[in-house]
Formats: C-alpha cells, sequence, structure tokens
C-alpha cells in the first residue's frame, strides 16, 4: 500500500513536469504548426538560469521569475530569426532546422556551465520530507502534484476565457481567416513561441529541484515530451494533461511490473496510440 | 529530361573507384580510417534516402536496423563465426527481418507519424540493446574479440590491416550502391518517385502502395544492416548507441546537407559531416555546436542540399535554362 502511494506520487510529480513541457510543444505545435526539437534545451536552458539567477539572488523563486522570462526572450529570438522562414517547408526541414538549435544550446551549455551535475536546492518551505506510514517524501514532489494542475488551469482559463486565448485559438484553426479578419498573425506567431520557450523554461525550473541538471537533460525530455504530445492529440491542451498524466504514472508503475523492461515504456505507449488512434486521445481528424 | 549516356556513366564510376581504391596507397593511415567511415555512413545515408529522398517518408528510427545488422555480426563472431561472407550475409538478412516486421506497422502512417513510429520502433530495438544483458552485453556493448580475415586467392587477408578493411568496405558499399542505382531506375523505383509525388493517384490506378512502400522500407534495413555490420568490424564492436535516436538523426543530417534530391548527396553529406568533424574537432571540442551552426543556414538557404545547389548552379550555367 505503501509503495503504490509513493509510485503514485512519484508518478503524478513527474507526469506535472511533463505536462508543463507539453503543453508549451503542443501550443507551438498547434498554432505554428512547427514540431519543435529543441523545445527540450529551452526545458534544460530554464532550469540552468533558473540555476544562474539564484546565485545573484539566493532565492528559488527569484530564479523561477526570472530565468523563463530571458527563454522566452531567446525564443522570440529564435522565431524571429530561423523558424520564420521555414513554415510551410516539409516537415523534415522543420524537423532538423531545430534539431540544429538544440545542438547549438546543448553545447553551449556544456561550454558554460560544465559537462558535470548541479545541484539546485529547494526553496526552504518546501525543502524537507514528510512521513507517509512508515516511509518519507520530499515536500518538493507534492508541491509539484498541486501547482502542475493550478498551472494547467490558469493556461486553460486564459485560451478559453480571455480574448488573447480566443485569437491564438483562432490563428490556431485557421491561419489566413484569422489574417482576413485583422489578426497581424506574424506577431501573434512570435508571441506563441515565446510563451511556448517560456512554458519550456518554468517547467526546467521547476524541475530544477527534483533532478539533478545535466547537458542530457534537454535531450532526455524532448522525445516523452514528443510521446506525450503525439498520444494526447498534436496540438490538443487536455491531450497533454491527459498524455503526460499517463506517461508519468506508467513509467513509476512500470519498474514494478515490467522490471527491467520498464525503458521501453514510452516507446511502446507510442506505438500503440500510432496505431490504433493516430489522431490521439483528443486530436482533431486527421 | 536529362538524358543519361550508359558508357559515360560507366566509364566515370570506375575511374572513380580506381581513384577511391588508390587512396589507402598514398594517404596516411588515419585518412583511410576517416574514408572508410565515410564510406560506412555515406551506404547508411543513402540507404535512409531511398525512404526520404524517393519513396517520400522521413524515418527516425534507421539506427535500429543498423544496430540489428552491427549486433548480428557481433554475436556471430562471439559464437564463433569466422566468415566475412556470412557474415554480411547475416547483418543484411536480420535487417531486413526487422524491417519487414516493423514496416509492416509503420508504413501505414504517413510524415510526421510516420517519423514518430519508426522513431518509436528504433527505440524498442534500442532498449532491447540496451536491457537484455545476457545477449547484449548492456550498456557496455559487445566486442569482437577476433575479426574475421578473408581467404582470397590463397591469400589470408587480415581485416587488422586499415587497408584490407578499406578495400572490403569499398567493394561492399560499391556493390550496394550499384544495386541502389539499378533499383531507383527500374520501375520500381520509379513507382516509388510516384509515390512521392502523389500517392493518392497511384493507388488511384492501381498499385499497392502500402506493398511498394512496405518493399523500400524492407530494402532501406536490409542495406542500413549491411552497413551496420562494416561499422562493428570497423569498430571492433557493437553497442547501444548504434540503435539510438541520436544515432538516426545522423543519415537525416548528412543527407539534407548532402541534398535528398540527388542519388550521391547523402554519400557527399557523409563526406562534408567527417570531413569538418576533423576540422573542427582540431580546433575546439564542441563540434556539435559548429555542427548546429552550419546546418541551420544550410537548412534555411539552401533546402536541396550542398550537392544539389551545386548541379543546379552548373546545370543552370550550362543549359541557360532550368
Amino acid at each position: 500500500m505503501e509503495s503504490f502511494i509513493i509510485n503514485l506520487l512519484n508518478g503524478l510529480s513527474w507526469g506535472m513536469l511533463l505536462f508543463l513541457i507539453s503543453v508549451g510543444l503542443t501550443t507551438v505545435f498547434g498554432v505554428l504548426g512547427v514540431l519543435n526539437f529543441a523545445h527540450g534545451s529551452l526545458f534544460m536552458l530554464g532550469a540552468y538560469l533558473c540555476m544562474q539567477m539564484m546565485h545573484f539572488v539566493p532565492s528559488f523563486w527569484a530564479g523561477l521569475l526570472t530565468g523563463p522570462l530571458l527563454v522566452a526572450i531567446l525564443g522570440v529570438v529564435i522565431e524571429r530569426l530561423l523558424l520564420r522562414r521555414i513554415y510551410g517547408r516539409d516537415i523534415t526541414f522543420q524537423l532538423l532546422l531545430t534539431f540544429a538549435i538544440l545542438l547549438v544550446l546543448d553545447d553551449a551549455v556544456r561550454m558554460i556551465w560544465g559537462p558535470g551535475y548541479h545541484v539546485v536546492d529547494p526553496p526552504t518551505i518546501l525543502s524537507g520530507v514528510f512521513s507517509i506510514f512508515s516511509r518519507t517524501y520530499p515536500v518538493y514532489r507534492v508541491f509539484l502534484v498541486v501547482a502542475g494542475p493550478l498551472i494547467g488551469l490558469v493556461l486553460w482559463s486564459f485560451f478559453q476565457l480571455t480574448r488573447w486565448g480566443k485569437i491564438i485559438r483562432a490563428a490556431a484553426v485557421d491561419r489566413e481567416m484569422a489574417e482576413g479578419i485583422g489578426i497581424r498573425v506574424p506577431i501573434l506567431f512570435t508571441a506563441v513561441f515565446g510563451l511556448g520557450a517560456w512554458l519550456a523554461a518554468v517547467g526546467g525550473a521547476l524541475a530544477a529541484p527534483h533532478q539533478s541538471l545535466a547537458p542530457s537533460m534537454g535531450e532526455r525530455i524532448i522525445i516523452e515530451s514528443f510521446i506525450v504530445v503525439v498520444s494526447g492529440g498534436m496540438g490538443s491542451f487536455p491531450g497533454a494533461f491527459v498524455g503526460a498524466l499517463l506517461l508519468g504514472l506508467l513509467e513509476s508503475f512500470g519498474t514494478v511490473f515490467l522490471g527491467r523492461a520498464q525503458m521501453a515504456i514510452p516507446y511502446i505507449l507510442l506505438a500503440t496510440v500510432l496505431l490504433i488512434r493516430p489522431r490521439g486521445f483528443f486530436g482533431r481528424e486527421v | 529530361m536529362k538524358t543519361y549516356k550508359p558508357a559515360a556513366t560507366i566509364f566515370s564510376s570506375l575511374a572513380a573507384l580506381a581513384l577511391l581504391s588508390a587512396c589507402p596507397f598514398v594517404l596516411p593511415t588515419y585518412w583511410t580510417l576517416i574514408l572508410t567511415e565515410i564510406l560506412i555512413m555515406g551506404l547508411f545515408a543513402m540507404s535512409f534516402n531511398l525512404l526520404l529522398g524517393y519513396t517520400g517518408l522521413l524515418s527516425f528510427g534507421q539506427a535500429g536496423f543498423f544496430g540489428v545488422g552491427a549486433y548480428a555480426t557481433a554475436l556471430f563472431i562471439s559464437k564463433g563465426g569466422s566468415s566475412l561472407f556470412l557474415c554480411l550475409v547475416i547483418s543484411l538478412a536480420a535487417g531486413a527481418a526487422a524491417a519487414v516486421v516493423i514496416g509492416y506497422f509503420c508504413v501505414r502512417r504517413d510524415e510526421i507519424y510516420f517519423a514518430m513510429i519508426t522513431l518509436a520502433f528504433g527505440m524498442m530495438l534500442y532498449t532491447v540493446a540496451h536491457s537484455w544483458i545476457e545477449l547484449t552485453g548492456g550498456s557496455d556493448g559487445l566486442p569482437l574479440m577476433t575479426l574475421p580475415s578473408l581467404r582470397l586467392f590463397g591469400m589470408e587477408l587480415s581485416l587488422y590491416s586499415p587497408t584490407n578493411m578499406f578495400m572490403i568496405v569499398l567493394l561492399v558499399t560499391a556493390v550496394c550502391i550499384f544495386f541502389l542505382w539499378r533499383l531507383v531506375r527500374s520501375p520500381f523505383g520509379l513507382l516509388l518517385t510516384a509515390i512521392r509525388e502523389n500517392k493518392q493517384r497511384l493507388s488511384f490506378v492501381g498499385a499497392g502502395v502500402q506493398n511498394l512502400r512496405l518493399a523500400a522500407f524492407v530494402i532501406a534495413g536490409a542495406l542500413a544492416g549491411i552497413s551496420g555490420c562494416m561499422f562493428s568490424l570497423f569498430n571492433s564492436m557493437a553497442a547501444p548507441d548504434f540503435l539510438h535516436w541520436g544515432f538516426s538523426a545522423r543519415p537525416v543530417l548528412m543527407t539534407i546537407l548532402g541534398g535528398s534530391g540527388i542519388f550521391f548527396g547523402p554519400m557527399l553529406g557523409a563526406a562534408v559531416f567527417f570531413g569538418l568533424e576533423q576540422a573542427i574537432t582540431n580546433i575546439t571540442q564542441n563540434w556539435m555546436f559548429f555542427l548546429g551552426l552550419i546546418l541551420t543556414p544550410v537548412v534555411i538557404f539552401f533546402p536541396k542540399g550542398i550537392l544539389g545547389t551545386l548541379v543546379d548552379y552548373l546545370f543552370k550555367k550550362t543549359k541557360g535554362k532550368p
């Protein structure tokens, strides 16, 4: 029973991080039509910049606030200079361009902060452990389980209830029509990519106290967030939520049921969804 | 349409072959090794381009078949096998067999969905190589304790000599490339191109698009298996990294670098890739950073790749019109 609860909490907290990353990825895909390979690197950059900012102002919250903002600015620059030129091109070029960005960002992180591991401490009120039955569990992970749905709810309200959210959804459904009724789509695209980068970085900053930082953390997470986005339905907000939770739980319980074959779980999920329901749980008809 | 002059083609390819086979006797050993690697990875990229450039399918799991070929050779040798020819045949069969099973599921999907499902299956194979420790040696990989040798005209040719290794690789690569060359010009190859151009129209006139795509997938997988066999012989080991998606990205990258719309594009891409790697790692450790910097303008400004752009330029210059 207690190991069940621990696995459940592990799965939920990991799922929430996956959700934060995937929601940016799926939004960018839904609006811009670009599957961003570099999204995991923006996630990693969020974690590293959060750590860097904490050197200047020794507070996790300051890092969480400023680090992702810098990444969002970088995202705006990337969209303006590079991505803008390949909209509507074949998917191969989009994947390869964002892959090139991934290579540059990952190696840049390695140059600046070194190839080794870094550790970020959680803020004081969220540090420490509490006990479940006879075991202890870090408070910070429970904070993630609570924070994830809250951030999701805020984003969902933004997309569904505000004027800006409606404009973004309109551009996602039909770019030409949106331009026809006076939406300035190019600026909107830049803003959406900046938002996506910011979300990835927030995920990274929140992940920083949860795992150790290393230059490979982006490459590891990008494939899993691809899997979340594809299985949830590309461009779908609820899809990202359900997909992330499902993958998080499958991975944490997989160690119990599948032993060392658990590494294959994400890929089995991806292949199964693509074979049975290629548009994903909540995707539009393809 | 360009007209192909068979005599000129045969002559120029024989000349190229002769020139290449002189390389190990002229160049220092170090460059012979690099040329060997270029040929192996170039063949891998060309087999991948049968899918991307000719059939219009972006596979992100080709490293899976490459790795299956590498492990087939490593396992064969660790069980006491010693025939080079059998190594190649077994790797080809293993790559093809894996591609039949995986391709059966993959060819039903298109574009990004095809890329994702090949990624999924490729990574499943990676997981097998990584986790089935009894068979594959796990993350350490499977070393090749001995290399097979070749008996030719009563002589014993050892693959430990870089020159012999290069010659064998050149021979195998040349045979495979000749096969590919004939293939893309056969009616079957034209059907593949037709799939890329318009698969609805092709199925309306009665072609079995799914089976044709599966056939292309299996051929690409078999050739990837052969490349993997040569790569494991070259490195004296098979490692799980050979199957990782990061390795699958290599043929994609080389193909776009050289040009996917042109037969020898991927081979040139491989040459440029390794040439740059040598030049840049001499100066700095951060080769990936510069690779990204170089790749970015190629993708944005030269979508036809280096060779494609070059051929276009020469063609326009001599003929006046595109």
